[in-house]
């Protein structure tokens, strides 16, 4: 008997949710606002379904709902994409080690 | 593209997303971090926009949509102010989980392009990990609109409860399981409404009874959610990626909550119940308010002590961030330095409103993060420092944690500002912390109160260190 595939994503979440546990554990909390906005930024990736949606059209002569709701879900993804990311890169800049002369 | 080929890629996605979570362990590498993120992300949306059949029609509003999006997301990540970072992320977060339901949505409506079967005939397994990711979203989705609404003041951040709330919760809980089991026998669009409208219900119902200063659980929690709607979407459409990242996001949001709870020294269970600071602890605080005399002092005072110093450990709250008197803060340390005195930061896990918050601010301010110091690395220098200055912060400095068993906040670990020789303690009113617990630190004869707005206190001061 073959083994369904569900198994294989299965075991995939499950081991990323250790990797995940490992990972995060060794952020250094002075870190913990940076890591809240990149873990927002990359869940964002949900937007590879917003575009399955955005261009899920069988004949691709009219734009069916599904597809507008794509739109909106791409545009809010979008938001979140690009804001997360420039926000952490901001931030991460301003973490500076001491300096010898101040100003 | 074939359909190993971009799994592949999308797996590659999933390892650079890991790698951007691994630089955070250390501030030299987080930036190299932030790059991986965002390469891996640019290679996601690369792989899917190769592997769907494009339609020039649908290209553009993609086009127009990413772009809309894109620049708005850039506007806010420069416009927006560090104080208000909290806020931000829990607007984030409600985007996220409204995306994740629109795209289940969409994934309902036209199973046949995401490759799930029939419109009502969908395979079982992607029609359950559909229910689920749907209705986390929507929880998400209206739980992180409250706590942004919170945050940003647009609604009164004491918690909100009515009688039979827990059993309205615990009710609505049980029909949003019934509703994805029944959604799994027929597959009917009412049921599949239902449940996200009893989805988006109890997201608002389960974060108005939590109160301000338990957000930074709050907003790690739906971090989490975020994350586990992410893998719930990821699932249903079978990609890798989008598992990966759910599962990294999953158990992130899910430590940090950890570690918010545990600075408070209060279980997961109580704060999610919330309430707290609302009626049960007030009548400890009136007994205890009787006029007992405190000592309150002046800037000259205060500048006086400092100058005199050898060193000073400064102790910062939410109460800076509200006064914006990070800047303020750091110069008076560059003034204190100038006289040779050893000045550091000591930064509770639950100071601010998020994890971490603190740090970013005096990251803002130019303070290097060397110099900045987690409960457990500094509490034992408190008893050979000259001074704390205590700015915005109250409860985290309470000593009544570690002596008194019946106060509210007994057991969360504190920091040791009392073992100091004196204490400046800058604060608006004689008013309790948020646990409405009065702070006997500042009836002790070391305590110097200092009654004033915290950033013009500061700045008073270092016109007299002068």
């Amino acid at each position: 008997m073959e083994i369904d595939p569900f198994i294989f994503r299965l075991s995939i979440f499950i081991l990323s949710i250790f990797i995940g546990y490992f990972v995060v554990w060794s952020v250094t909390p002075s870190l913990h606002t940076p890591l809240m906005s990149v873990t927002n930024a990359i869940s964002s990736v949900i937007i590879v379904g917003a575009i399955i949606a955005s261009f899920s059209s069988l004949d691709g002569s009219s734009i069916s709902f599904s597809n507008i709701l794509g739109f909106v879900a791409v545009t809010l993804a979008a938001i979140n994409i690009f804001g997360g990311f420039l926000v952490t890169q901001r931030m991460l800049r301003m973490y500076k080690k001491k300096r010898k002369k101040e100003k | 593209m074939s359909a190993n080929f971009s799994s592949m890629l999308f797996l590659i996605t999933g390892v650079l997303f890991i790698l951007a979570l691994r630089g955070l362990s250390s501030p030299e590498t987080s930036r190299l971090g932030n790059f991986f993120g965002i390469t891996g992300m640019i290679l996601a949306i690369i792989v899917s926009i190769l592997s769907v059949d494009i339609f020039f029609s649908n290209l553009v509003y993609f086009i127009i949509a990413l772009s809309v999006g894109g620049i708005i997301g850039s506007i806010i990540a420069f416009k927006i102010p560090m104080t208000a970072m909290p806020q931000l992320v829990a607007g984030f977060h409600s985007l996220v989980g409204l995306a994740a339901v629109l795209v289940a949505i969409s994934a309902y409506y036209s199973p046949d392009s995401f490759g799930l079967g029939a419109f009502q005939n969908i395979k079982t397994a992607s029609i359950i990990e559909m229910g689920l990711g749907v209705s986390i979203g929507a929880i998400t989705f209206t739980g992180s609109i409250i706590a942004f609404m919170k945050l940003q003041g647009l609604m009164s951040g004491s918690p909100i409860t009515f009688p039979g709330q827990h059993y309205l919760n615990a009710l609505l809980g049980i029909l949003i399981i019934s509703l994805i089991g029944y959604l799994i026998v027929n597959q009917s669009t009412q049921i599949f409404w239902i449940l996200i409208v009893a989805s988006l219900l109890i997201g608002f119902l389960i974060i108005i009874p939590i109160g301000g200063a338990d957000m930074p659980v709050v907003i790690s929690m739906l971090n989490s959610y975020s994350g586990w709607a992410a893998a719930g979407i990821g699932f249903t459409l079978e990609n890798t990626a989008l598992i990966i990242t759910g599962a990294l996001v999953g158990s992130s949001g899910a430590i940090l909550s950890y570690i918010m709870c545990k600075g408070m020294n209060r279980s997961f269970v109580n704060v999610i119940l919330g309430g707290f600071g609302s009626e049960n602890s007030s009548n400890n605080t009136k007994e205890k308010t009787e006029q007992k005399p405190v000592k309150s002092g002046n800037a000259e005072d205060a500048a006086f002590l400092m100058k005199n110093a050898s060193s000073v450990i400064i102790v910062p709250g939410y109460g800076m961030a509200v006064a914006q008197a990070q800047h303020a803060l750091r110069e008076m340390v560059d003034k204190l330095k100038k006289n040779d005195i050893k000045v550091s930061y000591a930064i509770h896990p639950v100071a601010g409103r998020m994890p971490g918050h603190m740090n970013v601010l005096l990251a803002e301010a130019n303070v290097p993060y060397d110099e900045v110091f987690e409960l457990d690395d500094i509490n034992n220098d408190f008893s050979n420092t000259d001074v704390a200055y205590v700015i915005g912060a109250n409860d985290v400095t309470n000593p009544a944690a570690k002596t008194d068993t019946k106060s509210p906040i007994f057991g969360m670990p504190v920091l040791d500002v009392e073992k100091c020789k004196s204490v400046l303690f800058v604060k608006r009113g004689m008013s309790p912390g948020y646990a409405g617990v009065d702070n006997e630190l500042f009836y002790r004869d070391n305590t110097l109160m200092l009654f004033a707005d915290a950033k013009k206190m500061t700045e008073d001061i270092i016109k007299h260190l002068d």
